[in-house]
Order: C-alpha cells, then sequence, then structure tokens
C-alpha cells in the first residue's frame, strides 16, 4: 500500500510524503550523510516492497496479534466519562506485550531487518522503552543488538538497562553533548555510519530521515486503523476527536493516520510542557519551537538564536526530545491538527486520575494526553452532549514510571503514607 | 572585505608543483575566538594550501570523539555564527582558500542567502556541507551560484556510481572524499576504500578530489597524495590543541611541527 504512488509522488491524502519524503513539500527530507544515503535508499526500498507483500504484512500482522497481543481494546472508561461528561474511550496500547504502542515498530522494522538479510540491529533508548522493545525484537529474532542511552538516562532507569541487558542487547553509555536521547541518537548514527552494511538501525519515532517518519508510521498505524474500526462496531459513529501524547509523535501518528481524512474528527496532540512552556524548561516542540533541521528532518525544533540544539526538560522521559516527527510539523502547519502543551503537574494529576478512577496506572507520557483529551471531552460534552467521544491513545503503562511518582506524591511509606494529597491531585485533572 | 578565493586556486597550485594540497581543519572558537585564528594562522604559515574551519555544532553525528570535544568546548565557551565568520576573515586575509565546514541547521537559521553572502564579504571559498548532498540542497547551491562561492559535497565507499557522479557534477572547488565508512578521527592504517573512491570520482569530471580518512602523519600523508588532488587533516589538528590545554604557545608549536611534517609528507608522494 505503501508503494502506491501517484504520477507526481504524492499518494492519496493529502498528508502523505512525496518520493523525496517530504510532507507538503517543507517537512521531513534527508539531510544526511552521504554516507548513508546508501542505507536509507536501501531501507526505503525493502520497505515500500515489504509493504507491497501480502506475505510480508501477513506474517506481521501474524506477530503482532500472537506475540505482541494486538488488536489491544478499545476501553470505555466509565468513570473517567463520568467526570467529563462526555464518553472518554482509551486505546489500550499499555496492554501489548512489553507494555507499550512501541513493540508494533519494532517487531515491524526487526521483521524487515530480516528479509533484509542483516545480522544486527542498533536502537537509541531515552528512557528505555524504546531499547527494552528492540532488545525484545532481536531476541525473538536472533539479532545482535546494541542500544545507545544517554548516560544521564542509565543511570536514571537502571531498570530498564538490566532490562536490556537480560535481553542480551548490549547498553552503551552516551556521554557526549547532554548525555540524553538526542545524544544517544547522534552516537547511533554515527555507529550506523561504520556499520551500515551488516546493521539496520531500528529508529525509535517517526522522526528522522526519509523514510524513517512513513515507515515508522505505517508501522504503527494499526492503533488508529483498530480504533476507528472498533469504535464503529462498537459505537456506529466515528468519533468526535482522537488525542494522544506527542514527543518523537510515533504513538500519535500511529492513532491520527486513520482519522486524517476523516474531516469531522478532531486530531488534537499534547505534547510536554515541563515546568511550564514560559519558563523555557519543557519540550514542547510544535507549540514553541522554530522549524529547522534535526536528526535528517526539516521539522520544529527547540533551537537557540544560532540553531543549536536547546536542551528539552520533561518529567517523562519517552516525550523529552528537543525535535519531533515532521508529519506533525505539516500536520500542524496544515491547521489539520492541534498541539498543545502538558505540564509535568498537570500530567502527574491525570496519573492519579487515571489510577483511581479506573484502576489503570498509565505511563507518565500517555498521562499527558489523558489530561489533555479531558479538556477536550469536557468542552464536547458541553457542546454535543454525554454521547460526545473521544479516544484517547493509552500507549503505556506506568510500571517504569512508578520511581517518577513515588518521588512526585511522596509514596512509599506505608506508615506515613503519601506526602501530596492524591484525592486532590486528582481531582485537579478534571477541572 | 577580502575577496573570496575559491579553493580550487589552491589545487591549480599544488598541480603546477606535481604534488597534493594539504588542507588543515580546526573549529572555530577552541580553545578561543582569537586563539583559534593564531591557531589556523600558524597552520597557514607552516604549510596548509586551504583551511577549513569548523562550525561548532550541538549535534555533530559525522565527528569522532575529538573533533566532538574541542566544538563542544567551544560552544560552552559560548562561541557564535557571528564569532565563525570574524575566524573566517582573519584566516581567508592570509590569501589562502578558507572553507567553513558546516552541518546544516544554523545555516538555515541564520539565513541561507545572508549565510552566502555575509561568507562571501568575509572572504570565505564556500562552505563543506556533511550532512547536504545536493539532492536535498536546493537552497544552498542557489545561494552559493549567486555569490559564486564553493559547494564542497561529500562522497562515500558506498556511494553509488550515480550518486559520486551527480556528486561531482554538483561540487565547486573540489569533491569530498570521505573515505572510511565512519566518522572523523585519526587511524592508524590508511583505508583500501579510498583509492577506488578517488578513481571514481575522477571518472566522472575535473574536480579535484581531496580525501579525509583519518591522516595524522605525514607518512600517510604521502601515501594519500600519491593517488588524491588533496590530503584533508582534522583530528590529528584538533589533537595538538587539546593535548596542550591553557599553553597557547605549546599547541601552537605542536601544530607548526605537525603542519611541517604532513606538508612535507604531501610533496614526497611518487606521482
Amino acid at each position: 500500500m505503501s508503494a502506491a504512488t501517484s504520477p507526481q509522488g504524492v499518494r492519496p491524502g493529502s498528508f502523505e510524503a512525496d518520493d523525496r519524503g517530504y510532507f507538503g513539500g517543507t517537512w521531513g527530507g534527508r539531510f544526511m550523510p552521504e554516507a548513508l544515503v546508501a542505507a536509507l535508499d536501501e531501507l526505503t526500498e525493502a520497505w515500500q516492497d515489504a509493504m507491497a507483500d501480502e506475505a510480508f504484512v501477513a506474517d506481521f500482522e501474524r506477530v503482532l496479534r500472537d506475540y505482541a497481543g494486538t488488536p489491544s481494546r478499545l476501553y470505555h472508561a466509565e468513570r473517567l466519562s463520568q467526570t467529563v461528561g462526555a464518553r472518554v474511550l482509551l486505546k489500550r496500547e499499555d496492554l501489548n506485550h512489553t507494555g507499550a504502542h512501541k513493540i508494533r515498530n519494532v517487531l515491524g522494522q526487526a521483521l524487515l531487518t530480516r528479509r533484509m538479510g542483516k545480522t544486527r540491529v542498533i536502537a537509541e533508548t531515552g528512557a528505555g522503552q524504546h531499547g527494552v522493545a528492540s532488545a525484545t525484537a532481536a531476541a525473538w529474532l536472533d539479532l545482535d543488538c546494541t542500544v545507545y542511552m544517554g548516560a544521564v538516562d542509565t543511570r536514571r532507569q537502571a531498570l530498564n538497562v538490566a532490562r536490556m541487558q537480560l535481553l542480551g542487547a548490549t547498553v552503551v553509555p552516551v556521554e557526549s553533548g547532554s548525555a540524553t536521547l538526542k545524544d544517544a541518537i547522534n552516537e547511533a548514527l554515527r555507529d550506523w555510519v561504520a556499520s551500515v552494511d551488516h546493521t539496520a538501525y531500528l529508529f525509535g519515532t517517526a522522526a528522522g530521515p526519509h523514510p524513517f517518519p512513513s515507515m515508522v508510521r505505517d508501522f504503527c498505524r494499526g492503533i488508529g486503523d483498530e480504533a476507528r474500526a472498533q469504535c464503529l462496531e462498537q459505537y456506529g459513529v466515528l468519533p468526535d476527536a482522537v488525542a494522544a501524547c506527542v514527543g518523537g509523535g510515533s504513538n500519535a501518528i500511529g492513532l491520527f493516520t486513520a482519522f486524517l481524512d476523516d474531516e469531522g474528527v478532531e486530531i488534537h496532540g499534547f505534547e510536554p510542557g515541563g515546568d511550564g512552556v514560559d519558563t523555557g524548561r519543557h519540550a514542547a516542540t510544535i507549540h514553541a519551537g522554530e522549524a529547522g533541521v534535526l536528526h535528517g528532518a526539516r521539522t520544529f525544533v527547540l533551537q537557540d538564536e544560532d540553531g543549536q540544539t536547546v536542551e528539552s526538560h520533561s518529567i517523562s522521559a519517552g516525550l523529552d526530545y528537543p525535535g519531533v516527527g515532521p508529519q506533525h510539523s505539516w500536520l500542524a502547519a496544515a491547521g489539520r491538527a492541534s498541539y498543545t502543551p502538558v505540564t509535568d503537574a498537570e500530567a502527574m494529576d491525570a496519573m492519579a486520575l487515571l489510577s483511581r478512577t479506573e484502576g489503570i496506572i498509565p505511563a507518565i507520557e500517555s498521562a499527558h494526553a489523558i489530561a489533555g483529551a479531558l479538556e477536550v471531552a469536557k468542552r464536547l460534552g458541553q457542546e454535543k452532549g454525554p454521547d460526545a467521544t473521544v479516544i484517547v491513545n493509552l500507549s503505556g503503562r506506568g510500571d517504569k514510571d512508578m520511581g517518577t511518582a513515588l518521588e512526585w506524591f511522596g509514596l512509599g511509606d506505608a506508615e506515613e503514607g503519601p506526602e501530596t494529597d492524591l484525592e486532590q491531585a486528582a481531582e485537579e485533572a478534571t477541572r | 572585505m577580502t575577496a573570496s578565493t575559491s579553493t580550487s586556486v589552491a589545487f591549480a597550485r599544488a598541480r603546477a608543483e606535481d604534488r597534493a594540497a594539504l588542507i588543515g581543519y580546526l573549529p572555530a572558537g577552541y580553545p578561543s575566538v582569537e586563539g583559534s585564528i593564531a591557531a589556523l594562522r600558524t597552520m597557514v604559515e607552516a604549510g596548509c594550501d586551504a583551511i577549513e574551519i569548523g562550525l561548532p555544532y550541538s549535534d555533530p553525528v559525522m565527528d569522532g570523539p575529538t573533533i566532538q570535544a574541542a566544538a563542544q568546548q567551544a560552544l560552552d565557551a559560548g562561541v557564535r555564527t557571528s564569532d565563525v565568520l570574524r575566524v573566517v576573515e582573519a584566516v581567508a586575509a592570509t590569501g589562502v582558500p578558507t572553507l567553513v565546514m558546516t552541518y546544516w541547521n544554523p545555516v538555515e537559521r541564520y539565513g541561507v542567502e545572508r549565510w552566502a553572502a555575509d561568507l562571501a564579504q568575509a572572504g570565505g571559498a564556500g562552505l563543506i556541507t556533511p550532512d547536504i548532498t545536493p539532492d536535498h540542497g536546493g537552497e544552498w547551491i542557489a545561494a552559493a551560484d549567486a555569490h559564486e562561492l564553493d559547494k564542497v559535497f561529500l562522497v562515500a565507499p558506498s556511494s553509488t556510481d550515480e550518486r559520486v557522479a551527480m556528486t561531482a557534477a554538483a561540487s565547486r572547488g573540489f569533491v569530498y572524499a570521505a573515505a572510511v565508512m565512519g566518522v572523523t578521527g585519526a587511524r592508524d592504517a590508511t583505508s583500501d576504500l579510498a583509492g577506488p573512491l578517488v578513481r571514481r570520482v575522477r571518472a566522472s569530471g575535473d574536480v579535484p578530489v581531496a580525501v579525509g580518512i583519518g591522516v595524522s602523519t605525514g607518512d600517510q600523508a604521502a601515501e594519500v597524495a600519491s593517488y588524491a588532488d588533496g590530503v584533508i587533516v582534522g583530528s590529528a589538528f584538533v589533537r595538538c590543541l587539546l593535548d596542550h590545554p591553557g599553553d597557547e604557545a605549546a599547541g601552537l608549536d605542536a601544530l607548526r611541527a605537525l603542519t611541517t611534517d604532513l606538508a612535507e609528507g604531501v610533496r614526497r608522494a611518487g606521482r
């Protein structure tokens, strides 16, 4: 399906990239060293061939079903819905194997790696989620796996380092630059330049040079395709809005894609607002960044006057990235989707709320989507009544975030109880 | 204002002497803006035929640890894009062709047309663009053409013949053959990938080919000079400065000695 292009190189649906990887003629592209162009061309061809090959697509679907546990459920969160006066449906990607949507992307890319005859994969990771997913897929397909992770992150996410090691991956701490996700990407690219003949780079999000934004989107779009069909089947209508958190943007584009041509469906991305956009400590790239080139794509970038990348901040390591997938930049520029910052505090309130109303502890990434979606749901409930429907991508589960929650809420002391009033935090989220 | 001198002048001069050209690299602003000017002028005095000035960037995906370290220190010390132009002006005033090597985003941010105009005004020869290929470099190509600046694009051992030809045709000044599959950095042994790559570029036009391959000694320079029009040395020069922190005189002495050795090397090759 992805190989099908019109004579102009633009596929049906105006939000696709052209053959050179540009969305809307401007966003994306391939700003990369010549040394990697042959590999990116090889990857583009392999991906397009694979997506046009029924056997590959069937294999991918089988693996997603039998190994990763998809399709994930679309769950009506009734108590949460009552608090906002509209129907809130959660796309339960947190129940997938490895606990997040990311397994879809890595299984797709790993199957493609095998199809290309390569024997080694590399990956970057921030908090470790994509690293764990990559190590999982590598173990399952018997591929060598090296994961680059900022040294700051390996220290704060030792448990995920251990997971990757247990799965057989080598974790390399990256000390250069700010020693976080963007530097892990730089280091993985440096590895790839030297190893490209036998190594595939499992890029962790729908960003980077062409074909990654479109390819990762294709591997994640099952989220939205499933949710759209489930919503129609369960409620007989399309949702009024869909919502997801946006760091690099793979879970969001995975949800949004199915709805891009449904003009009546609002599309909302929620960016990490950190301490608040006006404090400068945030990762709200589309809301507060400016157009530039980072990691091979033209997109919104947090940068200074000289075009140097500025360090981002978010309580959620998975959203803590100073760039964003170029298709999101295009959807924002074209006005098809809106992108709004959600602060650390708002996300943590939503984490408390979902835990207490639904018995679901979300990843802090996904809590940003919950927080933002509740605002949307309240507005739609007022406009359209209680049948107004919002689908929220619950992109990951919160187990990995318990250290952060423990610190934020002051949990863990059974005699003293939490230091924060969790009841009040949950109430804040519905205000 | 200093008139721009295309790098092709340096290659023509070297060719007239039946030798390869020596091209030396340092990032601007390390150890300081003034310090980098002194260092680059020392390299010119000791025998570099052309100079590449690195524009320090936060996300240098093609650079190894040595250049990363110096560039990061320059950024930490607050070097600005405007400082880089000041270094260009001071070095270009020596009359030696002076290029800037830069990742793309700082140029896009500065404004491509404005950058080309200001670079030409400063006497800069043009740009080496490690993360821009001609097929995604339309804006730069237009600006460079308007200001008659060198456009130095890279080829790699992995480049197809079609891409080598396309890149050579789009380049002005010279073609940069990044002849090892890997990031910048000094290497003990030269690569057997370089010779064939140079031959492929030559087969597609008469633009000079310079090789960047981790050269750090006169002997390695002589070997590369036996098949290429130019020898590019970066990390080894940076290392001279990194090894003498806080001692400018010692750093300059090391640069002078290395340049002399390399300049002798590019003249020694049996051609």
